[in-house]
């Protein structure tokens, strides 16, 4: 019998006093695609920077390819064949891709015969598992696709068996994330081993051969996928029962709340993004923005949030609102009753390094029960702040702790506490469940249906089909700006929607 | 203006470039690999002390060369163990490092020589001595090529040759070696060589301890060839207008190159009033052309004449991620 490709034995490690990995054991067999799944926060990073020398572990031994090796770092990875796709990549935007490729395996001090080299080994390389790329383009000028493709370059050019690739269809359309999933299956013919990390269900049971289930930092189980269900695996993630679709009764859509008419936004460079928008949403109803990122629905929410100009008519409760001028931004628009839950929560919706409840505060920082005086009241917004974090139950509950300590979803579940709480008559929500794990994404997905329930209307931007398919009543599908189409969600399916947001069809 | 007070003007630019020049290289190659350095003054200052004092004491310049190199590398490494090893702020240690070198030259030239701050007056091998490049002498004759030849290109002390030399050299060492493909990738994205296996902090230093060198050599050239002897403050601001011309020239070495000799020029014109008033018919005050250097950096920062982009990483100091 063959040794395993990777046998990592009793793995623990811990910081300070949270236990990362709690003796952690494994084996994946050469020439397989093994997934690991697990929420944020489970362990997964930690135990593959164990692997790829980033952390050394508190106890535990690494075989690879049967034998017993240490990993104190990068360079020791590399050495033992372990190649590694951050989800974060790794890549000088300004250099090229050759550059790219052989930046730390060049052969001797001048780069002319390694750069030629590499160029080579980049056309077999290419032809022999359909990586194409340009040796000669800059980074910063391809598509995540491509810079992705660079990273796979990377490890196989370092003559790398195992890749282990991290969350890698983050940043992905569905048709590159595809494409990815093809070149795996590739590499894995090829002979080489690969280890996916993720917490997508679904890709888990498109791509894996086996599947590792983490939980809490300990391995719960180790399953062929042929023999477990997504539902099983969801359980053993989470612990509990999940629900997997949102459990909804019909919208009892009201009046029109949101009217926007031939709503059109030029960006910086004088891009035209939207092109005259005509779209409605009514109180007791999600609308879903279905689309390719980059497509306009994100000015939609910039303009409608009020930090990009437009022109068009827009109106809320049948009075318009200001698409530029003093009256067109966020303060203007909460004062109008519009809640708004931006995409990139990170970058808009939170400062990272200001506590949970200062965060809380932003943009209701002149609520009245805020107010002390001249002063703002702290304690009043600490208080607010922990009676929020218990309602929407963030983990951990604790208002002083920095927004960049909590994980994905719940700092997600801050932002919508801050925006729910406020009882807004109209609620912008982009991407609600990018980087959430799937218990959050349960939490968070009850919580919209449940404001829809109250009678709000809500704007939805997501680019997982799915999760638009799931929540919205009504889904419109964007494409170069435009409206492509709107259709009812209980009477179309992925198939439809993905050919209108090609740009294809009516 | 007759064609030799055009070749005076040029000889003087040559002079006076020279020390910003090796200053800005020092400054690229410490940028180039993520490291802000605004200690590039006080570096150059502590070199031209300690090179013209131990030069003083040796009778060497050589030995005075050395001990400027040694001492502005020693603030390097200070300025490397400050922002590289314990990730403090780049900006405030640079300061520091101004300030240090600003206070001690004259101290410990007090406590040495007791000349008020300043050591004595070089003379013969304790200086550097300018150059006589063959046949200067017979072709000074010859029409135009001759006075270029002999008063413009001959004539500078070894170091203004060696500063000149370093441009091309500089450019081949970041864009045809490894070390340049490396040391380039450290001050943009030190994470992509952290994970490819290479010591992000073995290349910074590296870099800082070339920028100590160069500026060493920048030191030792104002207080052993250019003057002779150490002064207070002698350094007068070279550092930052290297920094200038290092933005101006966009972190690369050929630009590097123009922008200093085009600051060096100014100078020159400062101690000539004469010719800028024949050439235009305005007196111009010689502090507007010291100014200048800093009023065109800023008109390069606001984007005017193309993007001057700095290293990516500059200034950040390198943590670890997950």
């Amino acid at each position: 019998m063959t040794a395993p490709a990777i046998e990592l034995k009793g793995i623990s490690k811990a910081f300070g006093p949270v236990q990362a990995n709690k003796d952690i054991s494994i084996r994946v067999m050469p020439g397989t695609i093994h997934g690991i799944i697990g929420e944020n926060g489970a362990g997964k990073s930690t135990l593959m920077s164990i692997l790829y020398g980033f952390y050394k572990a508190d106890k535990g031994e690494i075989f690879i390819s049967g034998t017993k090796t240490e990993i104190p770092d990068s360079q020791a990875a590399i050495a033992a064949g372990i190649g590694m796709v951050f989800q974060h990549f790794k890549l000088v935007e300004n250099f090229t891709v050759l550059e790219n490729i052989i930046l730390g395996a060049e052969d001797g001090g001048l780069l002319r015969p390694s750069l030629a080299k590499a160029r080579k080994s980049l056309i077999g390389l290419a032809e022999e598992y359909g990586l194409n790329v340009d040796p000669d383009a800059l980074i910063e000028e391809i598509g995540v696709g491509m810079q992705q493709r660079v990273e796979i370059l990377k490890a196989l050019y370092r003559q790398a068996d195992i890749l282990i690739l991290d969350e890698p269809t983050g940043v992905l359309t569905p048709a590159e994330a595809d494409q990815l999933f093809r070149i795996l299956g590739r590499l894995r013919e090829e002979g080489k081993t690969i280890i996916l990390i993720t917490h997508k269900l679904r890709e888990i049971m498109e791509a894996t051969d086996t599947v590792s289930v983490m939980r809490r930092g300990e391995m719960t189980a180790t399953v062929k996928t042929s023999d477990t269900s997504p539902a099983e695996l969801a359980e053993l993630m989470v612990g509990r029962k999940v629900l997997l679709r949102v459990d909804k009764k019909p919208a009892a859509p009201g009046d029109v709340v949101l009217d926007i008419k031939g709503l059109r936004v030029v960006d910086d460079q004088k891009v035209e993004r939207l092109k005259g928008i005509d779209l409605q949403v009514r109180a007791g109803e999600i609308v879903g923005i279905a689309g390719v990122a980059g497509n306009g629905q994100s000015e939609l929410l910039e303009v409608l949030g009020g930090y990009a100009d437009g022109t068009g008519v827009v109106t809320l409760n049948g009075q318009t609102l200001d698409l530029s001028g003093k009256h067109s931004d966020g303060r203007s628009r909460r004062g109008r009753g519009i809640g708004h839950v931006p995409e990139d929560r990170q970058r808009e919706g939170l400062i990272m390094d200001f506590s949970a409840w200062e965060n809380t505060a932003f943009g209701y920082h002149r609520a009245e029960a805020y107010q002390s005086g001249l002063l703002l009241n702290n304690q009043a917004i600490r208080n607010d702040t922990a009676e929020k974090m218990a309602r929407f139950d963030v983990r951990p509950p604790n208002p002083a702790l920095a927004a960049k300590n909590f994980s994905g979803g719940n700092q997600q579940k801050i932002v919508l506490a801050r925006e729910i709480e406020r009882n807004p008559d109209l609620l912008l929500i982009g991407q609600p469940t990018r980087g959430v794990d799937i218990g959050a994404i349960e939490f968070i997905h009850q919580q919209i249906v449940a404001l829809r329930d109250q009678g709000k209307a809500i704007l939805l931007v997501s680019v997982e089909l799915e999760e638009i398919l799931a929540l919205a009543d009504r889904v419109a599908v964007m494409f170069d700006g435009h409206i492509m189409g709107e259709r009812l969600s209980s009477e179309t399916d992925e198939k439809e929607l993905g050919l209108l947001m090609a740009g294809v069809g009516s | 203006m007759d064609f030799l007070t055009l070749i005076q003007l040029l000889d003087s630019t040559v002079r006076l470039a020279t020390p910003l020049l090796l200053a800005c290289l020092a400054g690229l190659f410490s940028e180039r690999a993520g490291i802000f350095d605004i200690g590039l003054e006080g570096k150059m200052l502590a070199a031209a002390f300690f090179s013209a004092a131990v030069a003083a004491l040796s009778g060497s310049v050589w030995v005075g060369l050395l001990a400027g190199i040694g001492a502005s590398v020693a603030l390097s490494l200070l300025h490397g163990l400050a922002s590289i090893t314990f990730r403090g702020n780049q900006l405030i240690s640079g300061v520091a490092i101004n300030f240090l070198a600003a206070g001690l030259t004259v101290l410990i030239a007090q406590d040495w020589f007791s000349q008020g701050g300043r050591t004595p007056s070089l003379m013969g091998g304790a200086r550097f001595e300018p150059v006589s490049l063959p046949f200067a002498e017979a072709l000074s004759a010859v029409p135009f090529l001759g006075p270029v030849y002999s008063e413009l290109i001959s004539g500078h002390s070894v170091l203004v040759y060696l500063a000149f030399a370093t441009v091309p050299m500089t450019w081949w060492l970041l864009y045809r070696t490894r070390f340049g493909l490396r040391l380039r990738a450290v001050g943009e994205n030190p994470a992509a060589v952290d994970t490819a296996g290479v010591s992000v902090i073995g290349l910074r230093y590296a870099a800082v301890i070339i920028c100590g060198v160069l500026c060493g050599i920048a030191g030792a050239y104002l207080s052993t060839a250019l003057q002779a002897g150490f002064v207070k403050d002698m350094s007068a601001g070279r550092g930052f207008i290297a920094l200038a011309a290092l933005i101006f020239a966009k972190w690369r070495p050929w630009y590097a190159l123009w922008a200093t000799l085009l600051f060096g020029l100014f100078g020159a014109l400062e101690t000539r009033p004469d010719v800028i008033q024949s050439l235009i018919g305005i007196k111009v005050q010689g502090q507007l052309l010291a100014a200048l250097p800093y009023i065109m950096t800023v008109i390069i920062l606001a984007g005017f004449v193309g993007k001057a982009i700095p290293p990516r990483a500059g200034g950040e100091p390198y943590v670890k991620e997950r």
